[in-house]
Order: C-alpha cells, then structure tokens, then sequence
C-alpha cells in the first residue's frame, strides 16, 4: 500500500484499517483452496459447498476492495440465491452414481493449458501493468465507506436528473434477463 | 488498561464505528446471552401459549407452572445420546446445524436495539442481513441430504424451494421500505439500518403508515414471506410432521436438534428485527414527533418499570392462588421468589427512569435513554414473536403447491406493484 493511500484511509476513518495483508492471504488461500476441492471432490454437494465456501471468500476480498455493496450482494446472489438452486438440482441427481465416474474426461490437458495461459496473461499484465499509470490506479483515492453504495448507484442510475455513465449498458443487461427469464418460461410451458 | 476499557463510555456511535473492539466484544457477547435467554423464554411461552390456545394447561409440573421447563429440556437434550447414522455423510451431517446457527447469529452484529445500541452500523446493513440470513437455508439443505433418509431430503427440498421463491417478494418489500429513506431534502436513500430508523425520525412517521396503503402492503408482503423463511407454520413444509415425521431434523438427536431449534428461534427474532426497523420505527417510542416534551418523555420512560412491575403482580398472583397443600409449598415459594426478583429489576428500571428524567448528559440520563431504546425495540419484537406462535396456534399448514401459488402469484406481483407505485408516488408528492 503507498503512503498516500494509508494516509487517506487513516483520515477517512480515524484509524488503522481492518483490512491487513493477513486477512488477504487468509481470504484468497480459503478461495484458492476451496476452489480446488470443487474440481477434485467426487461428490457433488461437497463440491458445491466447497463453493459456497470460496464465493464468501472472494466477498470478503470484495469488503478488503472497499466494495461493501458488491460484497453483499455476492452473498445475496451467488451463496444464497443460485447455490441453493445449485443443491437443490444436486439432490436430484444420482449421487451414488455420479460418484463412480471418472472425475476428469480425457479433455483436461486442454484446460490445463487454458487455465495455465490464463495465469501467464495476468502474471504478466501484473508484471507489467505495475509500470503504466493508467492500468492500476492505486493511486486513486478509495472511496469512503459510507458513500460508495451511493457511488455505485449515480454511475447506475445518474443523478440529479443526468444520465449516469453506464445507464444505458446496465439497463441493456436488465433486459437481456428479461429476455432469458420469459425464454425460459416460453421453453418449459408448452402451453401458456 | 481503564483508560483503554472506559475510552468508550459517552459516546454515542457504536462500538464498530469508535473502532472499539473490546467494547464490540462485550455487546457480542450481551446480545448473545441475551438472545438465548429469549431463545429460552420463547420456548416456554410458545408451549403455554399452545396449551392456553388449545384450552390445555400444557407444562405445569417442572417448576411452578412449568417455569423450568426450559432448563430441564436443554439438560435432557445435552445428556442425550447423539446418534449419527451409519448411511449418513458424517463431515456434512457434522457441520450442517453449525451453519444454520452462525447464519442466525452472525446477522445481530447490525440489528440497531439503539441509536449507538449496536454491535456495528454498516454501511449495506439491510443487504448485510438478507444476505446471511438467506445463508441460513443452506443449513436446512444440508442437513437434508447428509441424513441420507427420505423424509429429510424431501424436507430440504421442499425448504429450497420455498425459500428461493419467497426471497424474492420479501426482497422487493424491502426495496419499497428502503426507497422511502430517499424521500429528504438531499435525496438520498440509505441501507444502513440505524439510518433507516432515523429516515423514520426524519420524516416523522413509521413507514408502516408512510403513503397509506402502500407502506402497509410492503409490510404485510413481509410479515408474510418472513413465516415463510423462517419455516415457522403455517409455512412449515420443511417439517410438515404429519407428512414427514420432523422434515429436515428427523435424523437428528441431541445436542445437534437443539442446535437447529436454537438457530430456527434466533432467525425468528432476527426477521422481526428487520420487520420492526423497516416499518415499526426501530428503537422509537410511539409518538415520538406529537408528544415530544420532556413530560411525554418522562410518562414513555415509566413503561419498562411498569411492565416488570405488571409481570411481578402476575407472578404474585399465581404465587397466591397456589393450592394449599403442602405439596405444593416449594413451587409457591419458588414463584414468590421469582416475583419478587421481577419487582426488585421493576424497581430498579423505575429509579433509572426518575434520577435520569432531566435531560441533562448525566450517566443516569443515558442510562435512561438507553433502557428506552432497547425497551421499545424488544417490546415490538416481542409482538412479533406472539404473532408467529398465534399463527401456528391458528392456521392449518398450507399445501406445497398452494404455497408456491401464493408466493409467485400473489405475493411477487402485488410486490412488485406497490415498489412501483412508492417509487411513482415517491416522486409525484414532494
């Protein structure tokens, strides 16, 4: 963390921030490692606990970002919401069949190679990123707890009876669900 | 070290916000003695309630009329053996009750009993609730599947399925409840829910009663789906007993079922706290804003006495009807007792209430103040906590596919409606 940003986060709140390199590496191990048993457990509700698991850490990682919005919602969305639907169609499989089956296909190089270009891309643009101003802005200010719900939402919605910056696309991504939802219901009922 | 301790004491944040960790550990750790001890009451009122409302006299033997129930359970339940099946997935069946519980338990840390009554205000409290909240079903699930027994999968099935659907109406209720906190000069809303309660201050009205009907629709759309997602009857198709034994928790003895039932009552008492903050008006005493001299605030500080004082008369009163056989000389002593502890904190709550009746910064004034705050908050809560035992005394468990009906044909489209209309009447009326 540079000077500046430490000292503008001891004015914002009038203390040492929470948020030390321990929780990080706590957060991001529980994730990485969480993550892993989501691929290598046999059973699938293991697995999907595993996942749950690792969708709070990276919440927390959110909370480390000074992103308590996005935080929440994570909870609310991705471990409440689709991981109980996500148990809910588990429980209707077979388990003890599932179970038996080879955990990988014989299509796994392939993904070792894609997750493996993937690290080297982001190992890379870390390397690299660290020399342009523009690609990591720590050097932006973090904005103050209490109003970044409230930033989140004027780049949403505008304010002030302006257009806010991404109006537009998120309004265009709200519809594009719309669209899936009635999809959805148009495939499953044959008859409406 | 005092210094450090006391640094604390005069203000008036809470302790998350002073940066106060020792001061936040010791309300963790009031709030969590204090919600057992409810956990506690609950289970005995809701089991004389019952009894009262099926002209029983249910438990009357443990202790005058039953008083001690509730210990004697919880010692039975710890003493008892804890079967874990053969066929059951050990780790899972192992770990589902905790996640129940930390869910119900991890949601107090933002529930404002006061203005600086809280363990921390966040700045997404409400997202922060509804959140862990609804990580409470995972618990249900789980435990569901680990059993590995059909009655209990059916259960969690069941729980997933009507949990998901009745998120999503009590979500848009408290859109419409959250999009009345903008209504200011700045307009600006908040999520955080002691900036909810002070909206409320503001604008000097309960949203309950905020655009009449519409704050009242959101309300009962909530109170609804709140049955619903706490699986409390006539919602309670997770454990439908004459259907499914005990639902989710039949494979389930001991200690560990006393953990789900610990977890089921503090997510009770978790979504009346939501539903109190969001349209009761909090920690507020009724009329804050009409009757606001300091004499009202004098008549409102007497209430907590007042109710000790009428809880010990009813003690008393049992105490003295007790029939006159010797046998029954402990019990009537032991109620005595009990009265008479019930008028010693009446007393107690009553000299607060007169040394700190100036308004002055004295340590009985906040003393005072702070006794009011909580007082008011868990009497609304209390309310809440009847309603749910009279609706188990009243209703008939509903079908599952009535449920479902009712939760996305009725309740999500007059939801989704009355966030319409606050958000059109919000604007048209300045």
């Amino acid at each position: 963390m540079n000077p500046a940003l430490n000292s503008a986060l001891s004015i914002n709140s009038g203390m040492a921030p929470v948020a030390t390199p321990w929780f990080f590496y706590a957060l991001a191990g529980m994730a990485v490692l969480s993550g892993v048993f989501v691929i290598t457990r046999r059973n699938a509700v293991h697995a999907a606990l595993a996942l749950i698991i690792t969708l709070l850490s990276v919440a927390g990682l959110y909370l480390m970002l000074y992103a308590p919005f996005v935080a929440g919602v994570q909870i609310i969305v991705y471990a409440g919401g689709i991981m109980v639907l996500f148990l809910f169609v588990i429980m209707l499989v077979n388990i003890e069949r599932s179970s038996k089956e080879r955990a990988f296909n014989r299509m796994w190089p392939v993904g070792l190679a894609a997750a493996g270009a993937l690290m080297v891309l982001f190992a890379s643009a870390i390397v690299k990123g660290s020399h342009i101003n523009d690609m990591f802005r720590d050097r932006l200010m973090p904005l103050p707890e209490s109003t970044n719900t409230q930033q989140i939402a004027s780049l949403l919605y505008g304010e002030a009876g302006r257009m806010g910056q991404y109006t537009f696309a998120f309004e265009i991504a709200s519809l594009l669900l719309l669209v899936a939802i009635l999809g959805a219901v148009i495939m499953t009922k044959k008859k409406i | 070290m005092p210094n450090f301790i006391m640094s604390y004491l005069g203000s008036t944040v809470t302790p998350g916000e002073a940066g106060s960790q020792f001061w936040a550990l010791i309300y963790v750790l009031i709030i969590f003695a204090g919600v057992s001890v409810a956990v506690i009451c609950m289970n005995w009122i809701e089991r004389k309630a019952l009894a009262h409302f099926q002209i029983r006299l249910g438990p009357m033997r443990v202790g005058p009329h039953g008083l001690l129930q509730p210990f004697a359970d919880a010692l039975k339940l710890m003493l008892k053996e804890d079967i874990i099946p053969a066929e059951a997935d050990q780790f899972v069946f192992w770990v589902a009750p905790l996640i129940g519980l930390l869910a119900a338990f991890t949601v107090y840390t933002v529930i404002p009993f006061g203005p600086s009554q809280a363990v921390s205000d966040m700045n997404i409290g409400i997202l922060f609730m509804l959140g862990v909240s609804s990580l409470g079903v995972l618990g249900i699930v789980v435990s569901g599947w680990a059993s590995n027994s059909h009655y209990p999968l059916i259960g969690a099935l069941r729980s997933s399925a009507q949990m998901v659907s009745y998120e999503v109406a009590m979500g848009l209720a408290v859109v419409s409840a959250v999009l009345m906190t903008s209504l200011n000069a700045s307009g600006t809303g908040t999520l955080s829910m002691i900036g909810i309660v002070q909206a409320q201050q503001q604008q000097g009205v309960w949203f309950i009663f905020k655009f009449f009907p519409l704050g009242f629709l959101a309300f009962v759309i909530f109170a609804i789906a709140m049955v619903a997602e706490t699986n409390r009857a006539p919602f309670d198709m997770a454990e439908a007993e004459s259907e499914l034994t005990a639902g989710y928790h039949t494979e389930y003895s001991g200690l560990r079922w006393s953990l789900f039932m610990l977890a089921e009552y503090a997510a009770m008492i978790a979504v009346s706290s939501i539903a109190v903050t969001l349209w009761l008006g909090g920690w507020m005493r009724p009329f804050p804003n009409l009757l606001h001299a300091p004499a009202w605030d004098f008549i409102f500080s007497l209430f907590p006495g007042l109710t000790f004082g009428g809880l010990a008369a009813i003690a008393m009163i049992g105490a003295a009807r007790m029939p006159a056989h010797s046998f029954f000389r402990i019990q009537r002593i032991g109620l005595a007792v009990f009265a008479a502890l019930l008028a010693f904190s009446a007393l107690l709550l009553l000299v607060i209430a007169i040394a700190g009746r100036s308004a002055d910064t004295s340590v009985a004034a906040r003393f005072r103040e702070g006794i009011d705050y909580v007082y008011w908050f868990v009497l609304k809560v209390a309310v809440f906590m009847y309603l749910f035992i009279w609706y188990r005394a009243t209703w008939p468990r509903y079908r599952f596919d009535q449920l479902m009906r009712i939760g996305w044909k009725v309740m999500l489209p007059i939801s989704l409606g009355v966030l319409l209309l606050t958000a059109i009447v919000g604007v048209i009326l300045p």
